[in-house]
């Protein structure tokens, strides 16, 4: 310890100190950073039956190589899928965005239309084709045991970073054009993960480096705590904000409370007399 | 009611032998019941609109009631603390004294969260009663001579009620509290020349400094409810004063006022009344959750969401900021931000000046310069119905443009689309609902004739020997018929005739032929009911064919029924 104490101004230290911390930064960032195309097995099986099921699902909107298909007006009628990622389509199949139906201003969620089993072979196929995000393990995603002070974080992150969008409970909001941020309360973690790697449409892409994996991780475990939570005060009434309440106001309080006052005009004291 | 004493027995109470009875006792003190006596035999008309207005006075006790327990716990400070209160969520967040008190009222004070919302929702039922309350007023033409001045005093209210709800939602400083303050000051700022100063001085420096929230809050619980107490004081004493208005019908005449006396009938319906409010306001700050502000975060001016918007009495001038072009000018190195001041600024005051110049626009207009305690059918005043639809026409849209990103993914539209919609709309609806409702009004005006003049349509098809077929026509009841036909004839003003009989030509200013030609607009159209000739006429042709005596016939009675006898009946001399 004397050998560090007594160096310590050394003209090189402070370089020293910086080049110790880069480390330990690059270290810790790759540990925790989710694993990237490396990680697609070369499980060729897997991508054979991927591309089949891309070939009769997903090619006739994608193109025959997920090159794309642009329409001759020079509008994406599917987008490239090259160098999309795992999550991509982990997360578009999943929801059961994809297959689209038809196109649309935005492609809305509906019943999957795949099993997991061929969502993990379609999501090989399309890794194999370029490097992107792959699929998160679970243990980023996973907020079971998230504690306090990291949903408490959360919060602050998603109110930073997402409730522009979706509304400050999670109930969605409306975006320019006919188009619209979905609910995110219900999502599973993992799709909410995928959606924050990926940046469906709309959404930017909320890279590490601007949300890094803890990050992402406490945004989970407070979007998962409002589904736990109480409706403290009772129904939420949606969650739509002051205009929702307004109309609740008119509809239920000034309802009822002319209907009260019909009710106590037209009966009373007398009038209820010249009835019997 | 023990209202024996009189006045001669003031200051020799206590007779020997007699009971102390505590109303006398009170009233040899006070000489409170020969006030109250005639007061408490007031009458009071019955009518369920007359009840909208009580609908805003029973809110306002609550708004009281419930403030002040919140004001026991709020601290309007902006002093950075550490939460640490139960809600887990933000626990341990810095966050100001005014945010993290809300919080400790919401989740640690008992029964705080209800007081809250019962708050909340209150300040909404009070400013909507009003608002339907005035318009109430304005359709049936009460703001007529002699009440004028209530008229005006009910619109200080609604204006006051409005900032007042502003101000309170602003104080706990959450994350919809800074938006709306932050628009506030972009309102303040957009103000020209001025605008700058007017904000450092009220903000004490720049947005939003720790100034504000505790000025806000003298504003909110002090100075306000003040002015409140002493306009809505002065509104009920002018209202006691006028006497009530009261509709049209037998017995009830221009002088007198028909109805229940106050005490006890009229006490123990308002009386009544007022638990009704409180229990639908009690219900739904029990069960409907209004403002969380837990979910919205203290304010922080990096945070936005969406669906922030200002409480909806707001939400017509959110609507104006939202639809109005970016027009922007820059002269003599100042901005001035027309996209701000001309939403905000501009169309506050036009709306209110409007509202409080119309009594008097109407009464020159018209030249009717009597008093009138009958109150119109809002058919039989076509133009100022209209003019009143196509007002809350104008509103609704600014509204839509308000709830443009709620009303959007909705019902599958695109927020531009909405834009554009309200944007045109704004001047369009009005014109068009100003169109409709006066044609409305005219051909239900004409209807009432027809119903007079030949009978109510029972129904009952008849077939001729000849074969033909037709329907039969009852006459309407008496009163029904009194109802029809009570209102004024009306007509437009007439200008003098330009030359008088000795050939002189006389000056017609210019400003009396826009009279003249308002006044035509105004009652031109009107369809009048039938003259007595008229009805005399008609009703003889109608016994000549056998028609009308429906009764003889086929068993017809003629429509609704006579009811009504046993009303106390207040002279009102004074009038
Ligand atoms: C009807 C045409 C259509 C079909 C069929 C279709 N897609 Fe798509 N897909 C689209 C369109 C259009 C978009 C871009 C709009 C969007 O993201 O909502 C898209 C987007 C995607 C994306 C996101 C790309 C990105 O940049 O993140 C993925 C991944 C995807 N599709 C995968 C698939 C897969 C896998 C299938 C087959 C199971 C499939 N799609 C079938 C039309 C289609
Ligand atoms: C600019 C607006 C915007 C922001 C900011 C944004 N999103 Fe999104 N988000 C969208 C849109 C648009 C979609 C829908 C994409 C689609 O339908 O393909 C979406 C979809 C999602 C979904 C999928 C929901 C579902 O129904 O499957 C999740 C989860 C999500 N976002 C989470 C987040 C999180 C977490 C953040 C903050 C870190 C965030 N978003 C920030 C616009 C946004
Ligand atoms: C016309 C009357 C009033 C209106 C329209 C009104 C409106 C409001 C509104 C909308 C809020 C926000 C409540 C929330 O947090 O959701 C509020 C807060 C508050 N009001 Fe009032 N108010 C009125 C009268 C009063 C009075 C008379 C008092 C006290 C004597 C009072 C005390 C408070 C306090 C202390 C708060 C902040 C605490 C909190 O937000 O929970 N108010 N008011």
């Amino acid at each position: 310890m004397k050998f560090l104490s007594s160096r310590r101004r050394h003209p090189l230290a402070g370089l020293l100190v910086v080049l110790l911390g880069l480390i330990a930064v690059g270290a810790s960032y790759s540990a925790f950073r989710p694993a990237v195309a490396d990680d697609t097995r070369d499980d060729t099986e897997l991508i054979a039956e991927g591309r089949e099921l891309y070939v009769v699902g997903c090619a006739s909107c994608h193109g025959l190589n997920a090159e794309g298909i642009v329409t001759k007006r020079g509008d994406n009628y599917g987008p490239p899928l090259i160098g999309v990622g795992a999550a991509a389509v982990d997360f578009q199949v999943g929801t059961g965005r994809m297959p689209a139906q038809r196109p649309d201003t935005q492609i809305p969620d509906k019943h999957p239309a795949y099993g997991d089993e061929e969502v993990s072979a379609l999501a090989a196929y399309i890794a194999s084709l370029g490097p992107g995000p792959a699929i998160p393990a679970e243990e980023y995603y996973d907020v079971t045991d998230a504690t306090e002070e990291e949903i408490v974080r959360g919060g602050q992150l998603y109110l930073t970073n997402c409730a522009a969008c979706h509304n400050y409970a999670g109930s969605g909001g409306a975006l320019p054009e006919g188009r619209y941020a979905p609910p995110v309360r219900g999502v599973e973690p993992r799709y909410i993960y995928e959606a924050m790697l990926t940046g469906p449409q709309q959404m930017p892409v909320f890279s590490d480096e601007v949300l890094t994996p803890e990050d992402k991780h406490d945004v989970i475990a407070y979007i998962d705590s409002l589904d736990t939570q109480a409706n403290y005060g009772g129904s939420n009434l949606g969650s739509l904000g002051p205009v929702g309440e307004g109309m609740w106001a008119w509809l239920v309080g000034i309802g009822s409370l002319v209907l009260a006052a019909v009710w106590i005009a037209n009966n009373g004291a007398r009038a209820g007399k010249s009835k019997s | 009611m023990s209202t024996t004493t009189s006045k001669a027995s003031v200051g020799r109470g206590g007779q020997k032998g007699q009971k102390p009875n505590p109303v006398a006792w009170l009233d040899e003190r006070t000489g409170l019941a020969a006030l109250s006596k005639k007061q408490l035999r007031k009458v009071f008309p019955d009518h369920w609109s007359f009840m909208l207005g009580e609908i805003a006075l029973w809110s306002f006790v609550i708004l009281l009631l419930t403030g002040v327990f919140l004001s026991l716990w709020f601290k309007p400070s902006m002093t950075e603390v550490e939460y640490l209160g139960s809600y887990a969520n933000l626990r341990g967040l810095h966050m100001s004294e005014a945010y993290a008190s809300t919080l400790e009222i919401s989740f640690d004070v008992r029964g705080g969260l209800l007081m809250r919302q019962m708050h909340h929702w209150s300040a909404n039922l009070f400013i909507a009663s009003m608002m339907i309350h005035m318009l109430r007023v304005f359709f049936t033409g009460a703001f007529r001579k002699p009440r004028e001045i209530n008229w005006l005093i009910g619109l200080g209210l609604l204006q006051l009620g409005i900032i007042e709800g502003f101000a309170g939602y602003s104080l706990p400083d959450d994350l919809l509290s800074g938006i709306g303050l932050r628009i506030a000051e972009g309102i303040m700022l957009s103000i020209p020349v001025v605008g700058t100063y007017i904000t450092f001085f009220v903000f004490g420096g720049e947005f939003p400094g720790d100034d504000f929230i505790p000025r806000l809050y003298t504003v909110h619980v002090l100075l306000i409810p003040g002015i409140l107490v002493a306009l809505i004081s002065a509104h009920m004493l002018l209202l006691v004063y006028h006497k009530h208005t009261q509709w049209p019908g037998p017995g009830r005449t221009n002088n007198n006022v028909v109805g229940y006396p106050l005490m006890p009938v009229y006490m123990a319906k308002a009386g009544g009344f007022f638990f009704i409010v409180f229990g639908v306001t009690a219900l739904m700050g029990g069960l409907m959750q209004i403002n969380p502000i837990w979910l919205y975060g203290p304010y922080n001016p990096s945070q936005v969401t969406a669906d922030s918007q200002p409480d909806w009495y707001m939400g017509w001038l959110d609507g104006g900021l939202r639809i109005m072009p970016a027009w922007e000018t820059t002269a003599f190195g100042f901005t001035l931000s027309w996209n701000v001041f001309v939403p905000a600024v501009v169309l506050m005051g036009l709306l209110f000046t409007v509202l409080a110049v119309y009594p008097f626009i109407e009464r020159w207009i018209t030249g009717d310069t009597r008093e009138h305690h009958l109150l119109d059918r809002p058919r039989n005043q076509p133009t100022r119905t209209a003019f009143g639809v196509a007002g809350m026409t104008a509103f609704g849209v600014l509204w839509i443009a308000a709830g443009n990103d709620v009303i959007g993914p909705m019902f599958n539209l695109s927020i531009y689309a909405i834009t554009w919609f309200c944007r045109i709309g704004l001047f369009v609806l009005p014109v068009l609902a100003f169109i409709i409702t006066r044609r409305w009004c005219l051909s239900l005006q004409r209807h009432d004739r027809e119903v007079l003049l030949h009978g109510y349509e029972t129904g009952v098809i008849v077939r001729s020997p000849e074969g033909a077929y037709s329907e039969i026509h009852a006459p309407i009841n008496p009163v029904s018929a009194y109802n029809l036909t009570t209102h004024e004839r009306r007509s437009p003003l007439e200008l003098p005739p330009r030359e008088d009989a000795n050939g002189v030509r006389a000056p017609q200013p210019g400003k009396e032929r826009v009279r003249a030609r308002l006044s035509r607009f105004w009652y031109g159209d009107d369809v009048d009911k039938p003259t007595a000739e008229e009805l005399e006429e008609a009703h003889h042709h109608a016994a000549e064919h056998g028609q009308l005596d429906g009764g003889r016939h086929v068993g017809i009675e003629t429509g609704g029924h006579v009811g009504g006898d046993d009303f106390d009946l207040e002279q009102a001399p004074n009038r």
